[in-house]
């Protein structure tokens, strides 16, 4: 397990930083988070033309740089702590993933170098109106015509679900088995609606498929362990999402509590206000390493990879909302505001408590994959 | 001068011992025989008994030392604490008279600084040192002293000046322990064991030579030994591990790390015991329990993440980066996780959380858990003393305003004791 970044990697989150600072200051956000498509074309367009973060992890062979998921976790994290708002999560992070770990090679080098270079947006469409990201749950079925599928059924919770040209979504098989499907014209039996989210950096849809053609990602025996890989990557890549928002959080706090003056001086040499601070340093700490330790033991196959990663998950959530609830008590009555850019933070932090499964689910997951 | 490479230590090392080891010797002949030879403690300087090496080459001479089947020099307790702080601040006299000992293991040492009146405050101590016919007469009372009811000298902290302020009105001393106005009484804990002491001192005299500090210098002196303390309490502490074997001197060397380890048997308890959480569920039925196993879940969170914290701390450092914040929250993870492993080792145990001893689970180290983790948040600084250094030298907060600071000792409120 590696505990510690290399000079390239430090280089490379510093670059990614630099450039979210520059296109995702929080004006930037607030334009996005009101209006109704959620992302800057341009900023993609640099994001994934001049960065290249589109193609990360993306193997060299279909159009991608071959990093790890470490990698793309840095990239998570500094998107976090940006509260950048792109489908960069759901194209890159999820769909992107899902083909690389499901599809054949032929699927492979159809789909992906799309994705890698950014110009289509996917997204992958796993849960359910009532049901979470375990596949256990999916009842959305995929029916056998010939080589194509027909699927039927319903998702929800899907991220940037307006904004994908091309949809990855669980269906359940005839034999049973969970399959992973590429649905890749919107225009045959595809009905959207956008849903009114919380978050409003992070823009959700409904989808239903009626007898819907679609694509199966390889044989229709390995959905679910290809899925399980999928679903270790994504949610080490929340838990990254999850720290670098948790730090911004509480960096913004400090800093507002050290220019803010009651009772004749700083709040900020008051004791009850350094030690909450010191206490939020020691959450968001801790959900740093658990989400570093998720992304390297992923990128290792270790075996505990997937206790470890819905550890991360488990520890991140908490971090970040009890971060995000210390962040505004700080700000006292300004950070109940709307102008204040808490709420921005605070949101997400809540958002991705549930999102990818809630800190109860992953940490009964962590003990039934725990084999230590 | 060239370096020695870690091949040629490890050569050197083994060559010596292939000459030297006898385990028919007594403990003390082989560990004089060793002091002699510099590599009891290599890192010491080459004119005071050591050969000069850097520390991360005497953990390789103690690695050949231990994988040869041999002894090394004594290194439990507060003695290598005083070993540091001689060599950083004594006199020669105090170098030539005390180091050997300190390295054999034929003298023990306690640290005289915690008092009844100032335990966070260290720098509050009001034990007195008065200078009266040529000596220095010590009146006061320390308190949490491991190992003092067997100590043959102390470090001890003590005001010189009642008119300076409070950081510039202590001096430095070795204390003869075995005198008469030197009292030892043992101190019970919450949790039964008496680990440390309460040290009564009344009209003990030091020769003027056993001040190792300046006048009024003490605290400065003092720090050095705090900052081994804090170094040993991050991880360097080790406890030395019985051997077992016939001869005669592995029989000294585990009856000694019995007598020095007595005061720490509790305190793998202390940390909460993760280790034994699911162990304990199995054996009590309740690991199937949702509530129970969410709880057991969190704890071994939190623990494996402050884990990886501590190993991202010494992976920077490795790397020779500058330490991060990652390096100095441990001891208050530590706190949280022990506190989070005694409220799951409660829920665990069920009723049997009210009973103790050999009725109690697992032979009452469940029960001894639930009362030694207090310990771990007040211990080696607390909770709240490590929030205010974080605060302050990690996040640049600013420090509370004082009023100890800025007048002589004598006009500072301080606790009526005694």
């Amino acid at each position: 397990m590696q505990f510690s970044f290399s000079a390239e990697q430090e280089e490379f989150r510093s670059v990614i930083r630099r450039f979210l600072e520059a296109k995702s200051p929080t004006t930037a956000v607030r334009a996005l988070m009101e209006g109704e498509v959620g992302y800057d074309p341009e900023v993609w367009k640099a994001l994934s033309g001049d960065l290249g973060l589109t193609a990360l992890h993306i193997p060299e062979d279909f159009g991608g740089a071959g990093f790890g998921v470490t990698e793309l976790a840095i990239a998570c994290e500094e998107m976090g702590r940006a509260l950048l708002c792109a489908p960069f999560f759901a194209s890159t992070v999820m769909a992107a993933t899902a083909i690389a770990e499901a599809g054949s090679d032929d699927q492979k080098a159809a789909y992906l170098p799309g994705l890698a270079s950014g110009e289509t947006i996917a997204t992958l469409a796993v849960a359910e109106p009532n049901g979470g990201w375990n596949g256990g749950s999916i009842a959305m079925s995929a029916t056998e015509y010939g080589s194509v599928y027909r699927l039927h059924g319903s998702k929800s919770y899907v991220l940037d679900g307006m904004n994908a040209g091309l949809i990855v979504a669980a269906a359940r098989l005839a034999n049973g088995h969970l399959g992973l499907f590429v649905v890749s014209d919107l225009a045959d039996g595809v009905t959207r609606r956008p849903l009114k989210s919380m978050d409003p950096t992070r823009k959700l849809a409904r989808i239903d498929f009626e007898n819907t053609p679609a694509v199966l990602l390889g044989s229709s025996y390995e959905g679910e362990a290809a899925y399980a890989r999928v679903f270790d990557t994504m949610v080490a890549c929340l838990a990254a999402e999850m720290a670098g928002g948790a730090e911004r959080l509480r960096e913004d706090a400090l800093e507002y509590a050290t220019m803010r003056v009651q009772f004749g001086r700083s709040i900020a040499s008051f004791q009850v206000t350094k030690h909450k601070a010191a206490d939020m340093l020691l959450d968001v700490e801790l959900a740093k390493s658990s989400a570093y330790a998720a992304a390297s033991a992923v990128d290792d196959g270790d075996g505990d990879a997937a206790a470890i990663v819905s550890l991360a998950k488990a520890q991140s959530a908490d971090a970040y909302i009890q971060t995000a609830i210390h962040a505004v008590q700080l700000h006292g009555g300004i950070g109940f505001t709307y102008d204040n850019d808490t709420h921005m933070w605070f949101k997400r932090a809540k958002a991705s408590e549930v999102f990818l499964g809630d800190a109860n689910w992953h940490r009964e997951r962590m003990l039934r994959h725990w084999s230590a | 001068m060239t370096v020695m490479t870690e091949q040629q230590v490890r050569d050197d090392v083994r060559a010596f011992l292939e000459a030297n080891w006898d385990p028919n010797r007594s403990l003390m002949e082989w560990r004089n025989i060793l002091v002699d030879s510099g590599w009891g403690a290599p890192h010491y300087p080459k004119e005071w008994l050591g050969k000069g090496l850097s520390s991360a080459m005497s953990l390789v001479v103690d690695e050949v030392i231990r994988d040869f089947g041999a002894i090394g020099a004594a290194k439990m307790g507060i003695r290598t604490l005083a070993g540091a702080t001689i060599l950083a601040h004594g006199s020669d006299l105090h170098k030539s008279k005390f180091l050997r000992g300190i390295l054999t293991g034929e003298e023990t040492w306690c640290q005289l600084f915690s008092e009844p009146g100032s335990g966070s405050d260290l720098a509050g101590a009001a034990t007195r040192a008065d200078w009266k016919d040529g000596k220095w007469v010590i009146n006061g009372q320390k308190v949490w002293t491991t190992s003092a009811h067997h100590a043959d000298f102390g470090l001890l902290l003590a005001r010189t000046d009642w008119d300076a302020v409070k950081h510039k009105g202590l001096s430095y001393f070795i204390l003869d322990m075995r005198q008469p106005g030197v009292d030892v009484n043992q101190l019970k804990q919450m949790n039964g064991h008496a680990s440390f002491n309460q040290v009564f001192i009344t009209d003990a005299v030091i020769e003027e030579e056993m001040r190792v500090s300046e006048l009024g210098e003490g605290w400065k002196v003092a720090t050095t030994t705090l900052m081994h303390e804090r170094r040993g309490a991050d991880g360097a502490r080790r406890y030395d591990q019985k051997i077992d074997r016939p001869e005669r001197i592995y029989q000294e060397y585990n009856e000694e790390i019995d007598h020095q380890l007595a005061p720490y048997v509790w305190y793998p308890q202390r940390t909460g015991r993760v280790d034994l959480l699911i162990e304990h569920a199995e054996a009590a039925g309740r690991y199937e329990d949702p509530a129970v196993r969410q709880e057991i879940a969190k704890v071994l969170g939190l623990s494996k993440a402050a884990e990886w914290t501590a190993r991202r701390a010494r992976a920077s450092q490795e790397m020779g980066k500058p330490q991060g914040p990652e390096g100095s929250i441990g001891k208050l993870a530590a706190s949280h996780v022990a506190r989070a492993a005694n409220q799951a080792h409660t829920k665990i145990a069920g009723p049997n959380a009210m009973l103790t001893g050999s009725d109690s689970w697992m032979d009452g180290t469940i029960a001894e858990i639930l009362v030694s983790t207090p310990a771990i948040s007040i211990a080696g600084g607390t909770d709240e003393i490590q929030r205010n250094i974080i605060s302050e030298r990690i996040l640049k907060m600013p420090k509370e305003s004082r009023t100890d600071t800025d007048r002589p000792f004598r006009e500072v409120p301080r606790n009526q004791v005694g």
